[in-house]
């Protein structure tokens, strides 16, 4: 190959993996939302976003618009966070991490067999609002759907870094997060807090659904192959930085392509179990990832 | 755990297990066979998360890895299905320890990540080794019959090997759970701080209780392929690992008697479930993990126990009895 | 008993137990039914397939409608295995053993009939027109019991490959392979076509999961490689990203798409007609999504049925027309068994089917079997996609048997 041509093809190759990274990025911001809020990991994410992104198509069957479609279902996929919290999550608030896992794996197979009976198996196009032509940065060609999902990505993210930062409710929502009974003396409705940090992750699930969707094809088990790398991902930038959830995507995505290019032995036959690398490798030497806060136990 | 009754209860349980191959009809027979195993594989899953508190999401690749050594030891070595049971058994200890190790520095919630990422990998792990596993086409193995002649027809000698390993499990695990062994590993889960005060090796206990959880989960694993004659990577992805779960939490965490309870749930409901709606087990059993947490946090086995108490009161001593240690909060 | 209930009895119990070794040497028959035995993975990750066995159901509903097989009616019994061999094992049994089928009939699935080839083979039922491309079915010397039905993935890739060396001159060819049964079986018959010249004309290979997001990687890859010659083995959701990402880099070799994501509805449109120009498949049923066919009375038929019986069922879903044709073929077979609807006459007549034409198969194409040659079809005809439909073109091509 000439030089060139190398220095082209690594190329491409990081710009397809930030591309893909971004997809796993757009879902681990719902999973950092979720666990800045409520420190729970949230095994059903996925598939929440799944479920509401089968919404948003309904709706544009139905022959709702595609912005008109976009907008109602985050809002339906606001009110259903919030109401799967109250519901179902609020009776076991206060148990031990085992039984809210066995709960949110409870959510994950029943999110995946109601869509699975109630939209079929049968895999449907979904709807890109981005132009169907690539976009050429001289030999570098990036698909526009691509480039349009890297950029809310960043929306979504600069929404949430603002939101917990600068805004009162969103440090009302981290208070109640990390030291609920504090909270509570200081006026914090801690159960509402929860609640709302439920809505927001599954909205923003429902817009990495959304964005995934032409890509990967709408079903319900889309979001099986991308779950272990959204999990990487923030894992690897940590479960309490939004800005590491993203950057972690893009590390994931772009390190998965260029391994699968580059080292041969692993090529693409392993991608899953580099993932499983990561985060175990991760967790092992810094549990908090590259951005996170450090967890300290007192006895 | 000494109920009264409850050896009497448990004996003529066995005879009753013991008489069924000469009542059923071999197909009866064989699901009888799978949920033996599935108890087995449960009982293993639950000495670690019901008893240590340590949260696994990625059985099925232990189940997966015992599996696939006994259809390798039997395929490429020839090494009699007798044999295969036992190593497969040490394999998977040794796996589980090892993974333990690293383990030890995750708690609750990374662990549960670190395992569900392990099982979400396997398959692929499975078929990248085609050499020895025979990628996607699987192994085709040859099922066994009776040895030494005896009159039984391969069903029914499977039926009875899959029960004597199953009471040789059961019997084990009372056992290892009815003592010092016991009480560490249960104090680790309840308070492990104060349990390190008081001198228990954390390390070594959560790293064994890892190993042995690991081996009777590949034991199953190594049932299962001897009895299927066949493996192949799509049998053990995620779905297995979340079926193990449900099979826990339904059965009765921290029971022993939980593991033969979720067993037969794990088998049957999707054998009902599948006249209702093709969709519809994977919902009952998301549902029933949901349900169970809230208001039967002890399983089918937690409920038993409560009945047989309210049945055995007018006999009690009065000596305020309460639910056993091992049986202790969950929720 | 009263002396007239005795001489009732007698001859009646006579005449059962006279009738028992008959009963019993067809199993899942009776003077008014057929019991027809079905896998499918209605759940779990293949359960896209699961239409296939509604649609077969919705086949046999029709013909029950219009007087079933020689008067018996079609029980049609399908279970679900979630694509899990353990629980295709389980449901092979309760099929035999518990529900006393008469065959197992389009059970779906390289490892889940593998699970249970051995079991089907020992027990002497039949295990026919399984719904997998795999070549291993064609093995009646080893099972006689197991039989295919479409033509086996091996097959294409020789077809492909032939054209290749046919056509081509200086190939370089790349390929992208899905990494399971499926897309080694495609790229074992491709290699095999091409004979002593693969390792000099094959510059590259890519291979994906099926859990991966997104192809585009192997892509860029097979680009840089410079290969002018493409072969496309994907399922539908990755064609799609394939020939999207390839029209993006401007890359345009001589683009192979496997048969199973012909489809114009899943692929061709979603992937943009403009990238999809050009492209070569073989193909062996009509496409349903094809406009070409609007006006076809065969096809016209296949809606009408799809709209009578399975309503529920899509339109654009090539899927519904493959169960269609397919239960057509086991219709045909237990037709020309006649009254004598034991295993071994089935299998006898499935053997033995002679230039039999389907109306949702392409016009030409035969099903033809005989006791050395279990694959029904082996006739397929390349077609070039011209933006809008596939056309067909050259010669209806056979392979060889092997």
């Amino acid at each position: 190959m000439s030089c060139k041509l190398a220095v082209d093809t690594f190329i491409q190759q990081v710009v397809s993996g930030l591309a893909t990274g971004s997809i796993y990025a757009a879902l681990a911001l719902a999973l950092v939302m979720i666990y800045e809020a409520t420190d729970v990991v949230n095994f059903a994410q996925g598939e929440m976003a799944m479920f509401a992104t089968y919404i948003c198509w309904a709706m544009l069957s139905a022959g709702v618009p595609y912005w008109g479609a976009f907008c109602g279902t985050l809002v339906i996929a606001f009110a259903g966070g919030l109401l799967i919290e109250r519901v179902v999550i609020r009776p076991v608030e206060n148990a031990p991490i085992l039984t809210i896992v066995i709960i949110t794996i409870g959510l994950l197979e029943i999110f995946n067999s109601l869509a699975g009976w109630i939209f079929s198996y049968v895999q449907k196009p979904f709807p890109s609002p981005f132009p169907k032509e690539p976009v050429r940065f001289g030999e570098i060609v990036l698909g526009s759907h691509d480039l349009g999902q890297i950029g809310v990505t960043l929306a979504v993210l600069a929404c949430i870094f603002v939101f917990f930062r600068f805004t009162p409710l969103g440090l009302a929502m981290r208070a109640a997060a990390q030291n609920p009974v504090s909270s509570r003396l200081v006026g914090i409705r801690v159960g509402w807090m929860l609640a709302l940090g439920w809505g927001l992750a599954a909205m923003f699930g429902a817009v990495a659904g959304m964005m995934i969707a032409p890509i990967v094809f709408l079903e319900p088990n889309m979001m099986g192959g991308i779950q272990i790398y959204a999990f990487a991902a923030a894992t690897l930038g940590g479960f309490t930085s939004p800005v590491g959830a993203v950057v972690g995507g893009l590390i994931v995505g772009v390190v998965e392509n260029l391994v699968g290019t580059y080292v041969s032995f692993i090529g693409t036959e392993l991608k899953l179990t580099v993932a499983l690398a990561m985060i175990i490798i991760v967790l092992l030497v810094k549990p908090s990832g590259l951005f996170g806060r450090a967890v300290v136990r007192r006895v | 755990m000494a109920r009264r009754g409850a050896p009497v209860v448990a004996l003529v349980a066995v005879a009753i297990a013991c008489a069924l191959p000469f009542l059923l009809s071999n197909f009866r027979l064989f699901q009888f066979t799978q949920v033996y195993i599935y108890a087995i594989a449960l009982l293993g899953l639950n000495l670690l998360t019901g008893y240590n508190g340590q949260i696994s999401l990625g059985h099925g690749a232990f189940y997966a890895i015992g599996a696939y050594a006994a259809a390798i030891m039997m395929d490429q070595w020839g090494v009699p299905y007798g044999w295969t049971i036992p190593a497969a058994g040490l394999i998977c200890f040794a796996a589980g320890f090892l993974f333990g190790l690293p383990a030890l520095r995750l708690e609750g919630l990374y662990l549960a990540l670190a395992t569900f990422s392990l099982a979400l990998a396997t398959p692929q792990i499975l078929k990248y080794f085609e050499h020895w596993t025979g990628g996607s086409q699987g192994i085709v193995l040859a099922k066994p019959s009776a040895p030494f002649g005896l009159p039984l027809n391969p069903d029914q000698w499977l039926y009875f090997l899959a029960l004597v390993v199953l009471l040789a499990a059961l019997w084990l695990a009372a056992n290892l759970l009815r003592g010092r062994v016991g009480r560490a590993i249960v104090a680790l889960r309840d308070n492990p701080i104060a349990a390190r005060a008081m001198g228990v090796n954390s390390a070594l206990y959560k790293s064994l209780t890892f190993g042995v959880s690991a081996a009777y989960t590949g034991i199953a694993g190594a049932l299962s392929a001897v009895a299927i004659a066949y493996v192949a990577p799509d049998s053990f992805n995620i779905f297995l690992s979340i079926a193990l779960l449900i099979g826990i939490v339904v059965g009765g965490l921290a029971s022993i008697a939980g593991a033969i309870y979720g067993a037969f749930f794990l088998h049957f409901v999707p054998n009902w479930a599948q006249d209702i709606s093709k969709a519809a087990p994977w919902a009952i059993f998301g549902v029933s993990l949901i349900l169970f947490m809230y208001f039967m946090p002890y399983g089918i086995a937690g409920a038993v126990h409560r009945i047989a108490q309210r049945l055995q009161r007018p006999q009690s001593t009065g000596d305020g009895r309460e639910p056993p240690p091992s049986v202790r909060t969950i929720a | 008993m009263t002396a007239k209930r005795r001489l009732i009895a007698l001859p009646l119990a006579i005449g059962l137990i006279a009738a028992a070794p008959a009963l019993a040497q067809t199993p899942g028959v009776t003077s008014n039914e057929i019991k027809v035995g079905n896998i499918n993975p209605y759940s779990g990750p293949a359960s896209a397939y699961g239409t296939i066995g509604k649609s077969i159901g919705a086949y046999f509903k029709m013909v029950n409608d219009q007087g079933g097989i020689n008067g018996r009616k079609i029980n049609y019994i399908t279970y679900d295995d979630g694509y899990s061999p353990p629980r295709a094992v389980e449901m092979a049994r309760r099929l035999v053993e518990q529900d006393q089928v008469a065959l197992i009939f389009q059970s779906l699935g390289t490892p889940s009939n593998s699970a249970i080839h051995k079991y089907m083979n020992q027990s002497k039922v039949p295990q026919l027109f399984v719904a997998t491309g795999a070549s291993k079915w064609n093995d009646p010397k080893n099972f006689p019991w197991t039989m295919g039905w479409q033509p086996s993935y091996q097959t294409e890739g020789r077809v492909y490959a032939a054209y290749v060396l046919q056509s081509v001159k200086d190939a370089k060819i790349g390929i992208l392979f899905q990494n399971d049964d499926y897309g080694k079986d495609y790229l074992k018959g491709f290699e095999d076509g091409l004979g002593d010249r693969a390792k000099q004309l094959i510059v590259m290979r890519q291979s994906y999961e099926v859990t991966d997001p997104t192809v585009d990687s192997q892509i860029v890859n097979l680009k840089n490689s410079g290969a002018n010659v493409f072969f496309n083995i994907t399922t539908p959701k990755f064609a799609v990203q394939a020939i999207k990402k390839s029209h993006d880099i401007g890359w345009q070799p001589l683009h192979f798409l496997n048969n199973v994501s012909t489809s114009l509805g899943a692929v061709m449109i979603p992937a943009g007609t403009a990238a999809s120009k050009g492209l070569i498949t073989a193909l062996y049923q009509k496409e349903v999504t094809d406009p070409q066919w609007a006006n076809d009375k065969a096809f016209q038929d296949w809606m009408a049925w799809m709209r009578k019986y399975y309503p529920e069922g899509k339109l654009d879903d090539q899927f519904n027309a493959y169960g269609y044709s397919v239960a057509m073929t086991l219709v045909h077979v237990l037709k020309a068994c006649g009254n004598d609807l034991s295993r071994e006459n089935i299998m006898r007549q499935a053997a033995s089917i002679k230039d039999l034409e389907l109306p949702m198969l392409l016009p030409g194409i035969k099903i033809n079997t005989s006791p050395t040659d279990f694959a029904p079809i082996e006739q397929a005809k390349l077609a070039r996609f011209d933006g809008e439909r596939w056309v067909l073109f050259g010669e209806l091509l056979a392979s060889a048997n092997r």
